[in-house]
């Protein structure tokens, strides 16, 4: 029996080195998805507050569709869904090709899908502070309508936006480990192998939870960061 | 004044309003579209592919799987709010080391993503089969929806305690004072003054904490739960048909719908004192 601090050791006897690839991962895939979601999120909320009722309509049922399906759900439905279609789509052209589906960019679609469907609601209820007149006055000074938002609008919606997009930041982190169930070696899937051969395994699944409470902790200083420094910048304005 | 009609200077001009085929409306048509078109080809699909026999067969699991998911929610979100409330209370209180304690759980529950805590909890408790066994646990635990349940309680109890201080704290100081003065001790004001006005301001995030306990028991189907998510995992293991998550999909949106429409009814009518 080996003892608890070889288990957690690095190298060839411990999964220190392991685990930690595995949080890499993990880490890896929420900052791959955070641009994407984000972006998608903001037009979303655009296309929300439209003054277009079909653009609003649009939006409205990508929201309610990806909000009221669970997550796994989703999940299952894209990786399992998704090379179907592509392979009838591609057989069309090259009747010969497959289709082999990376659990790392299928993580990464759904979890931009979530994470927008989520922050765009931020994004709308951010754009629903910042008065009307901050609009009116971009266009009286002869901004066009892609100038206002880009140096008006924007820079006010990011400072009341923050405090959502941390909490839909978190979610998504803990999102991650989902995608471990089709086979993404991130934290948890590691930590499960582990388990599976050390047999401790309270041990390994505890360490698996100790590594998201530190992305969380870690995460939270650098959101507070952020914040301080966008609250500076509005003071001196 | 002819400057202002110099036709060199080229000035920006605000948009102007929208009418005809405006570029918003365009797109709008064509998002529309996509999603007309993505639904007709998923119910296209589905009746292209359907199979009778095989709806005859899978079809009563799926009914035997969505009670084992609302029973799964039903009793954690109950057995949550019971242990909530202790939870909260020390999360108020001014000892420190109790109110540290209470942050701790908290952290804990809501930075840990709760399918971990659904390992710990299922494949977890097997290091401590000896201990469990002699208090005569470990007949609990082999079950695997009495481990879901376990998990989901402790988890959403850390999500109602934090909704249950916010919306107690969220009452103002000087019910807490009015109430002292007319002679009302602590738990007569908590109950007859604080409640009624808090739990108004709790309604939604109870509602919302509902909603994403329906949406994360899907989760259990991972640690072997035959629930409503379990049972199109199982059918599509057999059958390899996509038509198996896309009915549960249908499932699932049907009853988060429900309730966030009931929620909201809910919400309009014991707010009604509020409105102007």
């Amino acid at each position: 029996m080996l003892s608890v601090w070889t288990l957690l050791s690095w190298g060839p006897d411990g999964w220190l080195d392991d685990i930690v690839s595995g949080a890499a991962v993990t880490v890896l895939l929420a900052l791959a998805t955070l641009p994407i979601g984000l972006t998608i999120g903001f037009f979303i909320a655009l296309g929300k507050q439209s003054e277009e009722p079909s653009l609003r309509i649009a939006a409205n049922i990508y929201t309610t569709i990806f909000r009221g399906l669970p997550e796994l759900v989703t999940l299952f439905l894209f990786f399992f869904g998704g090379p179907l279609i592509l392979q009838y789509l591609i057989r069309l052209v090259r009747p010969e090709a497959t289709i082999d589906v990376n659990a790392f960019v299928a993580g990464m679609i759904v979890l931009a899908i979530i994470f927008s469907a989520y922050a765009s609601e931020v994004f709308l209820s951010a754009f629903r502070a910042i008065p009307k007149g901050q609009y009116e006055g971009g266009y009286a000074v002869g901004l066009s309508y892609a100038q206002t938002m880009r140096k008006v609008i924007l820079p006010q919606l990011v400072r009341i936006a923050f405090p959502g997009l941390e909490n839909c930041w978190l979610s998504l982190l803990k999102d991650t480990s989902l995608v471990s169930v089709v086979g993404l070696a991130e934290t948890l899937r590691q930590a499960g192998v582990a388990a599976r051969v050390t047999k401790h395994t309270f041990l390994f699944f505890s360490v698996a939870a100790v590594v998201f409470l530190i992305l969380a902790v870690v995460s939270s200083l650098a959101t507070g960061a952020i914040q301080r420094s966008l609250s500076r910048r509005e003071a001196r304005r | 004044m002819s400057v202002v009609a110099d036709a060199k200077t080229a000035v920006e001009r605000p948009p102007p309003r929208a009418r005809g085929w405006p570029r918003s409306r365009i797109i709008g048509y064509v998002l529309i579209g996509i999603w007309i078109a993505a639904g007709g080809g998923i119910v296209a699909y589905m009746a292209w592919a359907w199979n009778g026999e095989l709806f005859a067969k899978y079809g009563p699991s799926y009914i035997e799987g969505l009670g084992v998911t609302l029973s799964l929610v039903g009793i954690s979100i109950v057995l949550g709010a019971i242990l909530s409330l202790p939870v909260a209370y020390a999360r108020m209180s001014k000892n420190r080391i109790l109110s540290g304690l209470a942050y701790c759980y908290v952290y804990f529950f809501r930075g840990t993503p709760l399918l971990v805590q659904a390992f710990l909890v299922y494949y977890g408790v097997g290091s401590f089969k000896p201990q469990l066994e002699m208090v005569g646990l470990w007949g609990f635990f082999r079950e695997a929806f009495n481990c879901g349940i376990f998990a989901f309680a402790l988890n959403t109890a850390a999500y109602q305690a934090e909704i249950l201080r916010g919306a107690i704290e969220s009452v103002p100081k000087g019910q807490w004072e009015g109430a002292a003065s007319l002679g009302l001790h602590k738990l007569q004001t908590l109950w007859k003054i604080i409640l009624p006005q808090a739990l108004v301001v709790a309604l939604r995030p109870y509602g919302n904490e509902l909603i994403l306990m329906i949406k994360a028991s899907a989760i259990v189907a991972i640690i072997t739960v035959y629930d409503l998510m379990g049972m199109a995992k199982l059918t599509y293991s057999r059958t390899f048909d996509i038509q198996a998550y896309i009915w549960v999909a249908v499932v699932y949106l049907v009853i988060v719908e429900i309730l966030r429409h009931g929620i909201e009814w809910i919400e309009r009518r014991i707010t009604i004192h509020l409105k102007r």
